[in-house]
Parts: C-alpha cells; sequence; structure tokens
C-alpha cells in the first residue's frame, strides 16, 4: 500500500510544533491575571481543588521543557479525541432521528 | 481570560452554568444537523489546535501576555454553533485536567470565550464580509477583526462578571479587562489570518466560509 500524504497529517504535524513550541510561552501573567494583581483582587483566586496537570506540567517529569511539551501533547490528545468523538455520536444521532 | 474559582458570586456562578448549559445544548443540537462525514476530522483538529496554541502565550506590552482564545478561527472554520461546541471542550478539559480556569467559574468560561466569543465573532464577520467583500483579501481582514472583536467582546462579559460578582467595580474592571485585550486582541487575529491562510491556500473546501460567502453576497 503507497502512503499518501493527506491534508490531515500536515494538521497533525503543525498542532505537535506548536505543541512543541510550548516552552517558549512568556511566562508573564495573562490579562486578567495582571489586572487582578494591579487593582488587588488576586488574593481571592483559589486553587483547585485537585491537580491532575496543574499549570500545563506534566507531574514526575523534572525537566521544565519536557514537562511542559508532555502537557501539551497529552492535551492535544485528549482533546482531539474528545472532539472527534463527541462530533461521530452527533451526526450518528441526527442520522438515527432522521 | 480564563478566571479562577474564588472570582465570582455563587449567583454569577450558577446563572452562568445554567446559561453555558443551554447554549452547548442548542450548539449541540444545531451542530447536529451540520455536522457532515468530512467535517468529523476537522472539528477534532481545529479543538486539538485551539488547545495547543492556548498554551502558547505571547507577551504583550507591560510585562502582561496573552494567548489565542480560537473562537473566530473556530467559528469560520467550523460555522458559529460547531465552533463554538469545540471551544467549549478547550475550556472544560483545561478546567478539568490543567485546572486552568475554576471549576466553579467554568460556566462563565465557557459563556465568555466559547458562547460569546463564537458569536460576536460570527456576526462581526458577517457584517465585515458585506463591507470588504468576498475576496481573499476581504475573508482574511474580516477574520482578523472579527477575531479582535470577539476578544474585546469576550473580555467586556469577564468584567461585567466580576463587577456583578463584586470582585472589581464595573469602572475599573471594565477599562481595564478591555484596554488590556484590545492589545491581546491583535495577536488574536493576526495567528486566526495565518491559519485561514494556510487553509485557503490547501484546503480550500473544508471551510465554512465559502457557505456564508456566498449567503452574505447573494
Amino acid at each position: 500500500m503507497k502512503f499518501r500524504l493527506k491534508w490531515w497529517h500536515a494538521a497533525v504535524f503543525l498542532i505537535l510544533v506548536v505543541a512543541c513550541l510550548s516552552p517558549l510561552a512568556s511566562s508573564s501573567p495573562d490579562g486578567l491575571e495582571r489586572i487582578a494583581e494591579d487593582k488587588g483582587f488576586i488574593d481571592k483566586a483559589q486553587d483547585a481543588p485537585y491537580h491532575v496537570i496543574g499549570d500545563y506540567v506534566f507531574p514526575w517529569i523534572h525537566n521544565d521543557a519536557l514537562a511542559t511539551i508532555l502537557a501539551g501533547i497529552v492535551g492535544v490528545v485528549i482533546v482531539l479525541v474528545l472532539a472527534y468523538a463527541v462530533s461521530r455520536l452527533l451526526r450518528a444521532a441526527n442520522r438515527g432521528s432522521q | 481570560m480564563h478566571i479562577p474559582d474564588g472570582f465570582l458570586s455563587t449567583g454569577v456562578a450558577a446563572s452562568t452554568y445554567v446559561v453555558s448549559a443551554g447554549g452547548i445544548g442548542f450548539a449541540a443540537r444545531q451542530a447536529a444537523k451540520k455536522i457532515g462525514e468530512k467535517h468529523i476530522p476537522l472539528i477534532g483538529l481545529t479543538a486539538a489546535f485551539i488547545f495547543a496554541a492556548q498554551m502558547l502565550n505571547f507577551p504583550i506590552a507591560g510585562g502582561t501576555s496573552g494567548h489565542l482564545v480560537g473562537a473566530a478561527l473556530a467559528m469560520i472554520l467550523l460555522g458559529p454553533w460547531t465552533g463554538a461546541l469545540a471551544v467549549s471542550m478547550v475550556v472544560i478539559v483545561q478546567a478539568l485536567v490543567f485546572q486552568d480556569g475554576g471549576l466553579m467559574a467554568l460556566g462563565a468560561n465557557v459563556f465568555n470565550m466559547a458562547i460569546v466569543g463564537c458569536l460576536t465573532a460570527y456576526l462581526a464577520y458577517r457584517g465585515l464580509r458585506l463591507i470588504l467583500g468576498p475576496t481573499r483579501k476581504g475573508i482574511l481582514v474580516s477574520a482578523a477583526l472579527a477575531a479582535w472583536f470577539s476578544v474585546v467582546i469576550a473580555s467586556a462579559c469577564a468584567a461585567a462578571e466580576l463587577a456583578i460578582s463584586g470582585t472589581s467595580p464595573l469602572g475599573v474592571a471594565l477599562p481595564a479587562m478591555v484596554g488590556t485585550h484590545a492589545l491581546i486582541g491583535i495577536g488574536e487575529g493576526a495567528i486566526t489570518a495565518v491559519v485561514l491562510s494556510f487553509v485557503l491556500a490547501t484546503r480550500r473546501d473544508l471551510l465554512q466560509v465559502p457557505t456564508y460567502s456566498q449567503e452574505a453576497t447573494r
């Protein structure tokens, strides 16, 4: 069987490249965080009751860049599978009801 | 602009949960009618790209950063309701798995970024396309401006929620949020236009854009 490059191969590649760039992201506070600091209500923020991959750092990995990239790839896979599965279910449900 | 827990009052958190649950339900019903076989991988890949791109905070002025929300991009690639559904899934996974955005604030975050984001982008995009025309340049400029609008309006909604919750008065939160996100929105517009230009160059047929442009120019 001959391998043929399809558009989604390029898309998956691009997404993985973006995930691998994640350690380069700015660590400055985001817009809302910054305003909360400046306007003095950041202390109201509560920590999450549990942590899975908190703050996009994969646990048990000591290299920060690697831990962030791994977190990114895990997230990409979860979101990809979820969105794919939900759209397939919605399509199946719609066809079933017709 | 992911709101953490503690910033919103119980009333605001609960009511945005109700509105977002209704919005997602409605979006799912609308999406079900529109999703064809070829859209299924595109929905998965768009959501996955938005997740990855949201991790890439870019610096803006004054030691502050911002990142893509992706509502306008999702709306143009998938249509407003399927787009809102895709962004909702990203925001839900971020809250449940990555502790980005609070669990109590999840309703508000879905409302601001997915529902308000996609609908604002849709209305702005439809309007701008009428003015700017159905050319490639018209599509890209409309998309970039619609992306800017969607981020700014979503941030205004977040400011209103903070004000109603008694966390920060509207006179303080609104100009601060809108001002900062007017800058972050420039990045949103640029990324949206660049990604869209790739898709236009390679798989234009996948876009929901031609459908809308045909409607708009008819």
